[in-house]
């Protein structure tokens, strides 16, 4: 405790008094209260975790990938379908909004007329989409497949739809923070030699800020990977089959995890638990690549 | 330098995801050659969903090429899509009300009704409650909206001095529907309002068991998945009291909690589409394997053949 003390007082108390604070009771309390703050949610989390573990550790086996949903065979119960449905999901997602995202955030920063009101207002409305309850989104992508004529809408480009739009706001936001975290002297040093504003930002803005849009896209599928309202919105149900295409009826990981976790038969409460868990390390290995990426590519100018 | 180190992570990356993928794709959908080949969509009562799934995976087992999906989404939501005729056979634990059959009369879609088995809605109470049976007329007035009975005695003198702590399932349910329009028959079509609610029926199961004097009611096969944890009520629709079972719901003694199940099938989506009458066919035939492999209650042979007689109409 007393090295974060040090931490946070030393560089203002120290230098202004040229005496440490640590023994003062109304500090220490202060700290007890934020360390308090910091390790409920971790606490909390951590719980949920190692009981959900706990639950599902009898079905941490080969089958759980393997096998399909099984009535027949309730202890074989298994989320192959779940698994292969969220990868297909993921990669048409990610085909559908890292283009759309990326373009979008290079028009705002590089070509926008940024004092315009127009600008103004979509600056505005990104933040806000950001922000709006996944289940719209659902709502949205019915929608969308209603225009394109689809009658059964719980297929990968339906989910995909759904999970796009989720995620577009967020890669549009860290697109543009990484293109303008690009120093504008790379921009200078090109224009000047004679290349337009297009070639500049082809060959020098983007690439150089290629790591920084690669993690915010990272970290916007492992967002969209653990949604199931935006997809049961859209009537994912349970199938048997494996997807070929993105006409192909799926189910996605958490769709299977919602359903089998209210079955009264606790062998699927159990595979739930152990799918929830084989969700969380999805989720946190996409983050954990995120970061890698970051680290390893992160420059400074 | 920076970017070239870049692709050699990232393309190789992509290309695995690619290669997963393809091989993941070109799995086991083969068509044998031989048997029908086809789509067929069901939604509808999560009730009624683990023996249509059921069915859909049995026929799987038989035929791989029918792709069959086997949605959950509420009896309500599923005659909603199936309505729309986005849906080929809609699950429901109630029959389809009168606007829902309006709905399906001005999209021009004709459906038959089959009836696949009997559900014993189960009225369960801590297993310490001294409490073993009630009356139509008291569960009535345990769960008619505005009931004032708060406390056990309140309902019968005999009964112990407890409150009553109640956990019943959401009004999107076709169980909730079944209560008030079919046992509590008050015109609002609800239930009492300050009663714990929940769409998930283990929560009801762990509202019940963790709470005395506490009363609620499911499904039951929830029942019986918990039988050490809760106790179920027997129920004296007078002609004395009766206790949920199979053998009592399927003889018609369990009254008026005995509910039916039905699937209902768009019958132009029958005739047209070999797939959904193969799954529906199927369906029928192995029914009471069905209904016991989803642990449920068959129905007995004269409704079984009824059922039979309903199918054999669809043809046209």
């Amino acid at each position: 405790m007393s090295l974060a003390t040090r931490t946070a007082s030393d560089a203002v108390t120290a230098s202004l008094t040229g005496k440490s604070k640590d023994r003062d009771v109304r500090s220490m309390v202060f700290l007890g209260a934020l360390w308090f703050s910091l390790f409920f949610g971790v606490v909390v989390l951590l719980a949920l975790i190692i009981d959900t573990a706990i639950a599902g550790a009898p079905r941490f086996d080969l089958q759980l990938f393997t096998e399909y949903e099984s009535r027949i065979n309730r202890d074989g119960t298994g989320f192959r379908a779940g698994i292969l449905g969220s990868v297909w999901l993921m990669a048409t997602t990610a085909l559908m909004a890292i283009p759309l995202g990326i373009g979008a955030a290079v028009y705002l920063e590089e070509f926008a007329d940024k004092k315009s009101r127009v600008a103004r207002i979509i600056e505005i409305n990104l933040q806000n989409l950001a922000a709006v309850p996944s289940i719209i989104y659902g709502m949205l992508a019915v929608a969308i497949m209603g225009l394109l004529g689809y009658v059964y809408k719980g297929i990968v480009l339906g989910g995909a739809f759904a999970l796009a739009l989720l995620i577009l706001p967020v890669v549009i936001i860290t697109t543009r923070e990484a293109i303008r975290a690009v120093p504008s002297d790379i921009r200078h040093g090109s224009l000047a030699l004679g290349a337009t504003v297009w070639q500049t930002t082809w060959r020098n803005t983007l690439p150089s800020a290629v790591p920084g849009i690669a993690t915010g896209t990272i970290l916007g599928l492992s967002r969209a990977i653990g949604e199931a309202a935006p997809l049961l919105i859209l009537g994912l149900a349970t199938v048997r089959d494996d997807p070929t295409g993105i006409e192909s009826k799926v189910t996605a990981l958490p769709i299977q995890i919602y359903n089998l976790s209210a079955m009264s038969q606790l062998e699927y409460q159990v595979a739930a638990s152990a799918a929830i868990i084989v969700l969380l390390v999805l989720i946190l290995g996409m983050n954990a690549l995120a970061i890698f990426i970051r680290n390893k590519f992160q420059r400074s100018w | 330098m920076k970017r070239t180190s870049f692709r050699r992570v990232v393309v190789p990356g992509v290309a695995a995801l690619v290669l997963t993928l393809a091989a993941c794709g070109g799995g086991d959908n083969s068509a044998d050659g031989e048997g029908v080949a086809g789509k067929v969509a069901v939604d509808g009562s999560s009730t009624v969903y683990p023996m249509s799934d059921t069915a859909a995976e049995m026929l799987k087992e038989e035929n791989d090429s029918i792709e069959t999906s086997v949605g959950f989404s509420g009896t309500g939501g599923g005659f909603e899509k199936f309505c729309a005729g986005q849906t080929d056979i809609s699950d429901a634990s109630r029959p389809i009300k009168d606007e829902e059959a309006a709905v399906c009369a001005d999209a021009g879609i004709d459906y038959t009704e089959l009836l696949v088995a009997t559900d014993a809605l189960t009225v369960v109470t801590h297993p310490d409650l001294a409490v073993d049976c009630l009356t139509t007329d008291q569960l009535v007035t345990l769960f008619e909206p505005g009931s004032k009975v708060t406390n056990w005695k309140d309902l019968d003198a005999s009964f112990p001095d407890q409150e009553i702590a109640g956990f019943i399932p959401g009004t999107d349910s076709g169980t909730y529907d079944y209560m008030a329009a079919d046992v509590v028959e008050h015109d609002s079509e609800a239930l009492r309002d300050d009663f714990e609610v929940s769409e998930d029926d283990n929560i009801l199961v762990q509202g019940v068991a963790g709470t005395e004097g506490s009363v609620g009611f499911f499904g039951y096969t929830y029942y019986e998945e918990n039988a050490d944890k809760v106790k179920a009520l027997s129920i004296d629709d007078g002609n004395g009291c009766v206790a949920p079972s199979a053998e009592t719901a399927q003889a018609g003694e369990y009254t008026p909690l005995a509910r039916p199940l039905f699937i209902y099938v768009n019958n132009a989506k029958y005739n047209d589409n070999a797939a959904v009458a193969e799954y529906v066919d199927f369906y029928i035939e192995n029914l009471e394997t069905i209904a016991e492999t989803a642990a449920y209650i068959p129905l007995n042979d004269e409704d079984y053949s009824a059922t039979q007689d309903a199918l054999a109409g669809i043809k046209g």
